[in-house]
This record gives structure tokens, sequence and C-alpha cells, in this order.
């Protein structure tokens, strides 16, 4: 059994402003849910299922069902970090696929911008009895040293550089200009991100996502219902998820779980690498996209640095655009969760919606990645690639 | 170099690794082996996370090892090497190298455990230079 053709994304919202100090989180998660529901044409009325992870207030998902009033009969608060809300479509496109529910609702919303006022270096969420904690709290930890060492790995194996890590935010760069909603609009050189403060060797402050606010909503459907829409649907053709980990001391940071994930979403869409017009990349740090992009197999194993460099990532401008909005690097980064974002981008890709200096020309097919947790450690990875209806 | 000093934390101690933070205090550094399948593994367990068995049980690490990887981090009021380090028993392990030139940490280097007292029972298993 496959989800092919299953589901369908009817309807998505993204909060366009990046500080959120005014509102409550269970304010944030309904409002972004009625964004979304607008646009497919549904109201919470219609919704039988809802999915969020650990950024949801209270008991999750029971207590966002009840701030909204939902009536559910399918619900599911997969937490793989800031990938949870790419696996969810996964997950929802099985429980549509098997009869569970018809209206999938998946919500993300936080405030780290406007609560935590020096938190970027901090390790967050996943602290006390864990069962590595007592073997890791002690070193300080902290986000930023955690993917420096993946790229400190990854150099010394394969000859990536800071130059080619830094062309993924050049990249980022030229795609943030169009969104006026992004956090960061300037473009960027790659000697200014070398130029910019060392923060956890070898890893530059431009090599780091911004911390924001906000979030947003998606909206999944049955075939049978985003018939009855006007708004245009996304197909959701493939999905893999998958942990990656410390594996008992077998250490090896020079790669992510996308080598399952994508492997498992490019099997189950029937589509090769060649038929992807437009991909998002989770983009926490450059190292996440340098090294997904090959575990992904956009390219070899250690060839990402080249793949990456002279602004192949631009829209335009190189073979597979990344990030058209901007992407964590310099957008929307909201919860310190991005995979939201990652797949709202993607859909207006499709939807030929995207910012017309950065739409790809017949975008019919589309990636979306996500890494939750740290690629120095233990992630959730998670793939899903969509496609418009014809596809 | 900075004239600050770390702070020793105290790591978070369970009834699983109750024995491994006891060793410390005896400058001692325990890993697991599994006893069917003869694979060390870490941070350590009861079940092995390689073959289910319960037949796991402890050794001393010769406490040697190469650094694996590691980052420096310089925006924090005391700069500090993370770092994971790749034992002579063939697992890799999260530390701090300490009492080196953070300028000359390499990866492939030799180390070796220094373990650093905490006050509190047990002892830290730092690594600096071999």
């Amino acid at each position: 059994m496959s989800i092919r053709g299953k589901a369908y994304i009817a309807g998505i919202y993204e909060y366009p402003k990046r500080e959120a100090a005014d509102k409550s989180l269970a304010q944030l998660h309904g409002e972004f849910a009625k964004g979304a529901l607008e646009d497919a044409g549904l109201t919470y009325s219609d919704v039988d299922a809802y999915y969020c992870a650990g950024d949801a207030p209270g008991l999750g998902g029971i207590s966002m069902a009840e701030y909204m009033g939902l009536k559910l009969q399918h619900i599911d608060s997969t937490e793989t970090g800031g990938s949870s809300y790419v696996a969810h479509i996964g997950h929802a496109a099985a429980a549509i696929a098997a009869g569970k529910c018809n209206v999938a609702l998946i919500t993300l919303a936080g405030k780290p911008k406007s609560t935590i006022k020096k938190g970027g270096l901090a390790m967050r969420g996943f602290g006390r009895g864990a069962p590595e904690a007592g073997f890791e709290n002690v070193w300080g930890p902290s986000v930023v040293n955690m993917y420096g060492m993946a790229a400190m790995r990854h150099m010394h194996e394969y000859g990536t550089t800071s130059e080619q890590l830094a062309w993924i935010k050049v990249a980022a760069s030229h795609h943030a200009q169009h969104n006026e909603n992004a956090q960061l609009r300037n473009v960027v050189t790659v000697e200014d991100v070398l130029n910019s403060p060392m923060i956890s060797e070898p890893l530059h402050r431009l090599d780091c996502c911004v911390i924001t606010d906000g979030g947003g909503a998606m909206v999944i459907v049955s075939p049978e219902i985003a018939k009855t829409l006007e708004r245009q649907c996304v197909k959701v053709l493939g999905h893999g998820e998958a942990p990656k980990h410390l594996d008992g001391g077998r250490v090896d940071l020079t790669y992510t779980g996308a080598v399952w994930s994508g492997e498992k979403a490019f099997k189950e869409a029937k589509v090769s690498h060649q038929d992807i017009k437009y991909m998002s990349i989770y983009d926490s740090f450059t190292i996440t996209v340098l090294e997904t992009i090959e575990d992904l197999g956009f390219c070899e194993k250690g060839q990402g640095g080249k793949y990456v460099a002279d602004g192949n990532l631009i829209s335009g401008v190189g073979k597979i655009p990344f990030n058209t909005d901007g992407g964590g690097l310099c957008s929307n980064h909201p919860a310190n969760r991005g995979g939201m974002t990652k797949v709202l981008e993607a859909v207006r890709q499709i939807r030929h919606e995207a910012h017309p200096k950065v739409q790809v020309p017949d975008c019919d097919i589309a990636l979306a990645h996500g890494t939750g947790g740290s690629i120095g450690t233990r992630m959730g990875s998670a793939t899903v690639i969509l496609g418009r209806a014809d596809s | 170099m900075s004239e600050k000093k770390l702070r020793i934390p105290v790591p978070e101690i369970n009834e699983e690794t109750q024995h491994f933070w006891d060793a410390t205090a005896e400058g001692k550094l325990l890993v697991k082996k599994c006893a069917d399948c003869n694979e060390y593994h870490y941070y350590p367990r009861t079940i092995c996370p390689f073959c289910m068995s319960d037949n796991t049980e402890w050794k001393e690490s010769t406490g040697k090892g190469t650094v694996y990887t590691y980052s420096v981090m310089r925006r924090s009021p005391v700069q500090y090497c993370i770092a994971y380090v790749t034992l002579d028993e063939g697992i890799t392990m999260m530390t701090n190298i300490i009492d080196v030139d953070l300028d000359q940490i390499k990866i492939g280097m030799d180390v070796q455990v220094a373990f650093v007292d905490t006050g509190e029972g047990c002892a830290l298993p730092y690594f600096t230079a071999a």
C-alpha cells in the first residue's frame, strides 16, 4: 500500500510577522489553523483530525482541540523536533488512506524570539530524564557547537570549505530580498558570511538560521474532499521518515537521516531526482543543507560543497533552486522549528504563488525535507514529495 | 587563553548509570561490552543495543583515544572545546578537550582521559593531549 495520491494539501498559512509577543501560544495555533482552513475554503467544523508536536501547549492535541472546538476522530502528536510537521503529512495521508479521517489540520506556533532574550546558543528541550542526559549535558552542548562538530568532520573527510557553506546562505539571501516578511532581506556575499563573527567553529553567525516567533498551519484532505474545493490542491506523492542517532557509540556525523527518509519518499512518489523542480531543504545551519542535499541523492556523498557553490541553489541561476522564501537562514524559523515553513513554500511553488522573482517555471513536482533534533547527536528526518494534481 | 575556568557541572545520574559515575571517583572510565556479541557500546546501557542481550559487562577503558571531531565555542564567557573522542575500544563519546591551546586541537590528535572532580562524589571524564 502506498499513500501516493491518497491525500492533498488543500490549505496553507504562514504568519507574516516574525514577532508575536502580543498573543498567547494557543491563540497563535488557532489563528494559523483558521488561516489555513480559510485558504482551503473549510472551517473548524470540517476538521476531523488534528496533528501537532511539542510546541502545542497543554496536553497537546487535546488542549488545542478544545480551544478550537474541534470534534475529532483521529489525533497524532508525533514529536521529531522541527521535522514533525513534515512527518505529520505522511501520517495524515496514511490515516486518510486508511479511512480514519478526511480533513487533517497541522499547526505550529512558538515565541522564542520574544520570550528568550539570549536563547540562541542554548541547547533546548530534551533535557532531564533523557537516557543520554548525564553523558552530554555536562559538556556544554549548544545548538551551534553540535552542528559545528558535524561541519568540522565533513570538512575533514571531504574537503568541504567555509566558502562552500557560505554559498548556501548567499542563495537564501538572494531569495529573501523578494520576501517582504523575511527577517533578513539583505543580499549577502560569501565574504560577508566569512567575515561575520565566529560562533562555534567552523560556523559563523551567518551560517546560522534566524530566531523568530510565529509559525503556520496546513490542511490535508482526502481526494474526494479535494475535488469539492475551489482552491488548487497539491497532491502528496510520497513520504519517508527515519530517526538517526549515535548508534551506540558508532558515531558518524557526516550524514543525516535523509539517506533513509529521502529514499523512501522517492520510491513512494515514483519520481526521480530529475523530476524535482524545486526543493525546500531544512536550513537550521548551512551544514544542515549541505549534508541533506547529499543524503537525498542530489549529488554524491562528499560533493555537496561543489554542488552548492557558485549560486547553484539560486532560483533562475542554478540547477535546482532551494528555499525560495529565504528559508530559515533568512526568512523564518518559527518556534525554532523549520519543517512547517519548508512545506509551505513547496506548496506555493507548485501553486505558482511564490514571488514572481523566484517562482520556478512549470513547477509540477517539489520536495520538502525536515531535520529535527540535531545532526550532532540524534535527529528525526522526514521527506515529502508533492506535485500538481496531474502529476 | 582565558583566566576564567570552566564551571564543573554535576552529571545527571540514574539507577542504570550510578556504577559508571561511582567509578569515575576512582579515576576509572568504564564502558559496556556485550558478552554475547562482543561489541562495546556507549553511553552504557543494561541491554546491548546491538543484539538485545542482557549479558552486558562493565570494562575499564584504556582512557586513550583520538579526536573524531570538535568545535570551539567562541561566543561564551569562557571559550571551550566540545568534542567526540573515539576510544581505543572503538566507541565514540562526547567530552571536552581541556588543558590544550584551543587553536592547536585537530581531528585525529591523540588524547587521554583527564578526570576532574565535581565535588559531588564523581568526576567528569574530560580529555587532554596524550
